[in-house]
């Protein structure tokens, strides 16, 4: 029986793992669902499988009235929320690593992350005072929009630089991300500083990240992000997989290689600027999905990116009740944990760079 | 000028002020295999890029058929020519079948893996389907990426349209044996009407298999024609600053290999 079912992962003999990636992306989709059913169920209150399938099939009136609220208020947006964050930034990271030709590269690394959290600390520190007139304007999508072009301020900022003669370098990308990236933490270590204890307590909270206060406003600021990302995908898989092989091969077979590098690069920005600006920077998501991914699907973008996408659901689904629930009814910060489970799988990834053929490359 | 080739006309160019290549011509003709051989730095993969369409030249230009290569898509290049890069490496574990795969999507297989498969088992890499590429030597990583390139140009003539191989050194990192196959298939794949350019660096080989070779040197073209016309004592000490030994025997107690093809 065990043999049956671990049958559509064996490695198969002939080199064509299409059979493997279809396989494990609809073990994802049971996994995703799974992750939902546990993000709506669990909490102070908890609802059960029977109270979620009747109101699933529109019998909510066995539901006890606090309980349908915590349902549409708290437990459904959060969900959405969390399978809309987790989406994107698992997606973004997996098209970053492809872009950058390096299984390391992630978001956070070439800045979009930090350029978004230095424009969020912007709008806490200085959203009394300087910018208040912006703040009053804007309400409660004043730091949401602030992290959103802080990301997308980066990116550009970025390509400009690492853009020689219409080309880009993969190397002075990396190298020009991990400058703007130290420059952008040194400013929002300034304006910390600067920051009274209100402030502090709201920076160190929201950059940890959390899922907390979701919305449906908050869901619906970020769908449109995520689903251009998610929309792309099937545009952008063969194109990434010729890149791997480098820009000239890529070019060789057909690619128009700039224009799917400014593609991949501003859906990446914002995709992540937006996830930062409703959750604050949750790390590791965006390279430890795809890294498991590839273990048991290879590297084809093509199984990748969806797998991406409905992996991603799931870790932080899953991390986000875990946040909930360990340290009820205190609410540990999502960020926390991924980096508690995603640090130690990464240095495991690192160690054993043979097994998934994470070799460097001159 | 025919419109059935591929050809270059006039092609400068200028990197960091140096000419890296200095008004070079040069007609790629159905049914030939054109050889270009030159001492480092002499301008033989520029010259291979410009012709790809990866690099545009500062002046002169290249067309593919009679249309100009500024006005072809990437897509539509990518079916009329493929190119065997020197050696590469991957930081992703691709399977040697997923690689070659690549190629037959290029040009817009119907089953891509299947064309793949049979691209591998061309160069002898039957049985090798499933081996991850980081994980192969180097000769065998070649052979991947040439599989890589015969499964984006499947047919040596297609539609009408004689189709093109680029081969940037193919023997960089082969045994004599599978130096001669890649080369053999190469001719084959000419002699079907297809176009074939590739660059050498042993005089002998290129000698074997070429029907046209071009002597690059410092960007420019010093020789051009039959192998018979243009290895010479003289263009080679010219080109490569060494003594003659064109058609010479060397002393009897040096051991002398000349790699031949098996089919002549």
């Amino acid at each position: 029986m065990m043999k049956a079912l671990a049958m559509p992962f064996r490695a198969s003999d002939d080199g064509d793992r299409t059979r493997q990636g279809a396989a494990t992306l609809v073990l994802l989709a049971v996994l995703l669902f799974i992750a939902c059913l546990i993000s709506l169920g669990v909490g102070p209150t908890g609802v059960g499988l029977k109270d979620l399938w009747a109101y699933a099939t529109g019998h909510s009136a066995s539901l006890t009235t606090q309980e349908r609220v915590i349902l549409e208020a708290v437990r459904l947006p959060r969900t959405a929320l969390g399978l809309l964050v987790g989406a994107g930034l698992a997606v973004s990271g997996a098209m970053m690593q492809g872009l950058f030709r390096n299984p390391l590269a992630d978001p956070g690394i070439v800045g979009v992350t930090s350029g978004a959290s230095l424009a969020a600390v912007t709008a806490i520190v200085l959203g009394g005072t300087v910018l208040s007139p912006m703040a009053l304007f804007f309400g409660n999508y004043f730091l949401p929009l602030m992290a959103f072009f802080g990301g997308l301020l980066n990116t550009w900022l970025l390509y400009m630089i690492a853009m020689r003669a219409g080309r880009t370098s993969t190397t002075a990308l990396i190298l020009s991300g991990i400058a703007i990236g130290a420059l952008t933490a040194a400013m929002t270590g300034l304006l910390i500083f600067m920051a009274d204890d209100r402030q502090l307590r709201d920076i160190t909270f929201w950059s940890l990240g959390s899922l907390g206060g979701a919305t449906f406003g908050r869901v619906s600021s970020i769908l449109p992000f995520v689903l251009v990302v998610l929309a792309i995908m099937p545009f952008v898989a063969r194109g990434l997989d010729a890149l791997i092989l480098g820009d000239a091969a890529a070019f060789h077979m057909g690619i128009p290689v700039q224009r799917l590098k400014k593609i991949v690069i501003v859906a990446v920005a914002a995709a992540c600027g937006a996830s930062v600006a409703v959750a604050g920077s949750i790390g590791f998501v965006g390279i430890v999905v795809p890294h498991l991914l590839r273990l048991t699907m290879g590297p084809s973008h093509r199984f990748l990116l969806p797998g991406s996408a409905l992996g991603g659901g799931a870790l932080l689904l899953i991390a986000d009740s875990v946040a909930r629930t360990v340290a009820a009814p205190a609410e540990l910060p999502i960020g926390v944990i991924t980096a508690l489970f995603g640090a130690p799988i990464f240095l495991l990834l690192l160690l054993g760079r043979n097994g998934i053929g994470m070799r460097d490359v001159q | 000028m025919s419109d059935a080739m591929i050809s270059a006309t006039h092609i400068t160019v200028v990197r960091s002020g140096r000419k890296l290549l200095d008004n070079v011509g040069v007609d790629l003709e159905p049914g030939k295999f054109t050889v270009v051989i030159g001492p480092n730095g002499a301008g033989k993969s520029t010259l291979m890029k410009v012709l790809s369409g990866e690099m545009t030249a500062d002046i002169g230009h290249v067309s593919y058929y009679g249309t100009s290569v500024d006005l072809c898509q990437p897509v539509d290049l990518a079916k009329r020519r493929a190119v065997l890069p020197q050696a590469t490496q991957l930081a992703f574990p691709f399977t040697a079948l997923e690689i070659a795969r690549m190629g037959a999507v290029a040009h817009g297989a119907l089953n891509p893996t299947e064309e793949g498969r049979k691209a591998l088992s061309r160069v002898g890499l039957r049985g090798f389907e499933s081996r991850p590429y980081p994980s192969l030597s180097g000769g065998e990583q070649q052979r991947v990426q040439f599989a890589r390139a015969l499964a984006q140009v499947p047919q040596p003539v297609a539609d009408g349209l004689p189709r093109a191989l680029f081969l940037d050194e193919p023997t960089a990192s082969l045994d004599l044996g599978h130096q001669i196959s890649v080369l053999e298939i190469a001719r084959d794949f000419a002699s079907a009407g297809g176009i074939v350019l590739a660059i050498l660096h042993d005089l002998n080989l290129a000698a074997e298999f070429a029907d046209h070779l071009v002597v690059l040197n410092h960007g420019r073209v010093v020789a051009e024609g039959p192998c018979a016309d243009t290895v010479n004592d003289d263009i080679i000490s010219a080109v490569y600053g060494i003594a003659g030994t064109v058609g010479r025997l060397p002393a009897a107690h040096i051991p002398y290999v000349l790699p031949q093809s098996r089919h002549r």
